[in-house]
């Protein structure tokens, strides 16, 4: 008992490794708060295609600040907000699916990044810095940050809580209750662009929608009400990022990774157990009621 | 629900202009792309009157109820409700067909109710003690009080039906568009939504529903409607489904038989059946 305690408080140690506890936190549960829309409207692509999506005004921002990284944060918040509007206008206004025109900004955008960030000569570790999150070089004004806008996203959601609610469930309600639909639909759009930019320390581009999307599908298939689920893939999220911190400082593996991939396994977990809805039930009922129909 | 919380229906966006007809439609025209989905539709509904909408499908019943409700508006023409504007209003309920609804969504069936309630909390208000006490009300009309904590994917067919009446008795509607809430549904689950929509008119609330069941639409309603992108009749079913309208409506999909009592349906045979 005493020494799994050590193996906990060993890496307290550093203050490099509380910052990024702290960080992991704050963007489990904001992401998986926001995230829990992102699930229950099928906007998983949307979510993966906005982070992808920041790369150049990273790259913009990298470039004039001849490498620096605090002003990076307002880069990526400013080239988040602009493509999530922008892809919102596209999906109303044109004729093409709007799957079909996410993934043309999508791609568009992050070739545009990765060609201004290979102009510099370090290019491939800074690229991977922004791809892959790099959560323990976390600064103590990161992390102002990450818990001033992470903290403005859990407010805007508890606030709008049931006009989401029903923008979620019946968007033809949301219109006739005569609710600003368009305006909440915007701000959710804003909201997810906030929760990418905030994560993008700890799991970095390329893994951002994981911490969108998984803990809040692993919510859902535990829970039957709103506000329960949320809270419920809050704790997942937050929980995965602290065990894969711990495994990655352990097992010397990327922390983003690592992070991604307890989410990942909590996802299977439930997918395989959940209460009455999980396969082993279901296969357990078929098992069962095959044996009932022999009888 | 008490009488005074059933008289104090009103809309607070408009106010109703006193003697206005519930809803008046004049001359309304909907074109998608090049396809006309309405043609010079005009009629007028009286209050607490009873209406049912048939037609192919294709006839425009669900984009004539969108224009209805606002969320559409159309290309030439104009709805009125209660003198004004759809727009302005919350007062008008459009009940969802059920195979347009995610029933895994993770909300109970009081939650759902107490959707048609926040148009009058306003915003960053959350639902106190009273709301739900509304709520509840509302179920015991519709009789799903004791199912009100179930998820919405646990209720039968009828009673998701019954559901989505609570919310818009929740949301004070006096005018509801009810998109095929007979689809499906055996026959006792179908005299149960009919009980209902007999307290409706008790309380004044005009209804329209749209059904592939000419039958029901016959015996049933106050008045029906055949459309086929054009308003091809508007009237008492015997005045209405007359063999030439029926065959302008429906062409060759609709199998009518000569009997002593008169015309009779066999099918609709171009039913979407539910998933």
């Amino acid at each position: 008992m005493g020494s799994l305690l050590n193996l906990l408080f060993i890496p307290l140690a550093y203050p490099f490794m509380v910052r990024g506890l702290l960080a992991v936190v704050m963007v489990g549960v904001v992401c998986a708060a926001v995230g829990t829309y992102v699930v229950l409207r099928g906007m998983a692509f949307f979510g993966d295609a906005l982070a992808h999506a920041i790369l150049p005004g990273l790259a913009v921002g990298y470039l004039i600040s001849g490498g620096a990284r605090g002003p990076l944060f307002w880069w990526g918040l400013l080239t988040a907000i602009l493509t999530a509007i922008a892809i919102g206008a596209v999906g109303k206004r044109t004729q093409m699916k709007e799957d079909t025109a996410i993934g043309i900004i999508f791609a568009g955008m992050f070739a545009l990044g990765i060609a201004l960030i290979s102009t510099v000569r370090s290019y491939a570790v800074d690229l991977a810095h922004f791809l892959f999150g790099d959560v323990l070089s976390v600064t103590p004004g990161d992390l102002v940050l990450i818990v001033v806008f992470g903290g403005l996203v859990l407010l805007t959601i508890a606030a709008f809580f049931k006009e989401f609610l029903v923008l979620s469930f019946d968007p033809i309600l949301a219109a006739t209750l005569r609710l600003p639909a368009t305006l909440l639909h915007y701000l959710l759009l804003i909201l997810i662009a906030v929760a990418v930019v905030v994560s993008l320390r700890t799991v970095g581009v390329a893994l951002m929608v994981a911490m969108l999307v998984t803990p809040a599908a692993t919510a859902y298939l535990l829970t039957r009400r709103l506000l329960p689920m949320m809270a419920l893939a809050a704790f997942i999220g937050a929980i995965s990022g602290v065990v894969g911190l711990y495994l990655s400082y352990y097992i010397s593996v990327a922390s983003g990774a690592a992070i991604v991939l307890v989410c990942t396994a909590l996802f299977l977990l439930a997918l395989l157990f959940a209460p009455g809805r999980g396969l082993v039930w279901e296969w357990l009922r078929r098992g069962h009621s095959s044996k009932g129909g022999r009888q | 629900m008490k009488q005074s919380q059933v008289s104090a229906l009103f809309c607070r966006h408009v106010t109703h202009e006193a003697g206005a007809p519930i809803l008046e439609v004049s001359d309304v025209t909907v074109r998608y792309n090049s396809r006309l989905a309405l043609e010079g539709v005009s009629f007028r509904l009286i209050r607490g009157e009873r209406v049912a909408v048939v037609g192919p499908n294709g006839a425009g019943k669900s984009t004539l109820f969108k224009v209805i409700t606002g969320v559409l508006h159309p290309t030439t023409g104009e709805v009125r409700v209660c003198g004004h504007k759809p727009g302005g209003h919350i007062c008008i309920a459009y009940l969802p067909q059920r195979s347009q609804v995610d029933w895994a969504f993770p909300v109970s069936v009081a939650d759902v109710v107490m959707m048609g309630r926040i148009g009058r909390l306003g915003l960053l208000r959350h639902p106190g003690a009273r709301d739900w006490e509304y709520v509840h009300q509302c179920l015991e009309v519709v009789g799903l009080a004791d199912l009100a904590n179930r998820q919405i994917g646990e209720l039968s067919g009828g009673q998701q039906q019954r559901m989505f009446i609570a919310r818009a008795l929740a949301q004070e509607a006096e005018l509801m568009l009810m998109d095929e809430p007979l689809t499906g549904l055996d026959v006792t689950s179908q005299e149960d939504i009919f009980r209902i929509l007999e307290e409706l008119r008790q309380r004044g609330v005009t209804v329209m529903v749209a059904t592939h069941d000419l039958n029901l639409a016959a015996e049933r309603f106050d008045r029906v409607m055949l459309l086929n992108g054009r308003l091809l009749g508007l009237g008492r079913p015997d005045e209405v489904f007359t063999t030439e309208r029926l065959q302008a409506a429906y062409g060759g999909h609709l199998r009518l038989i000569q009997t002593g009592e008169g015309l009779m349906a066999l099918s609709d045979t171009c039913c979407e059946r539910e998933a």
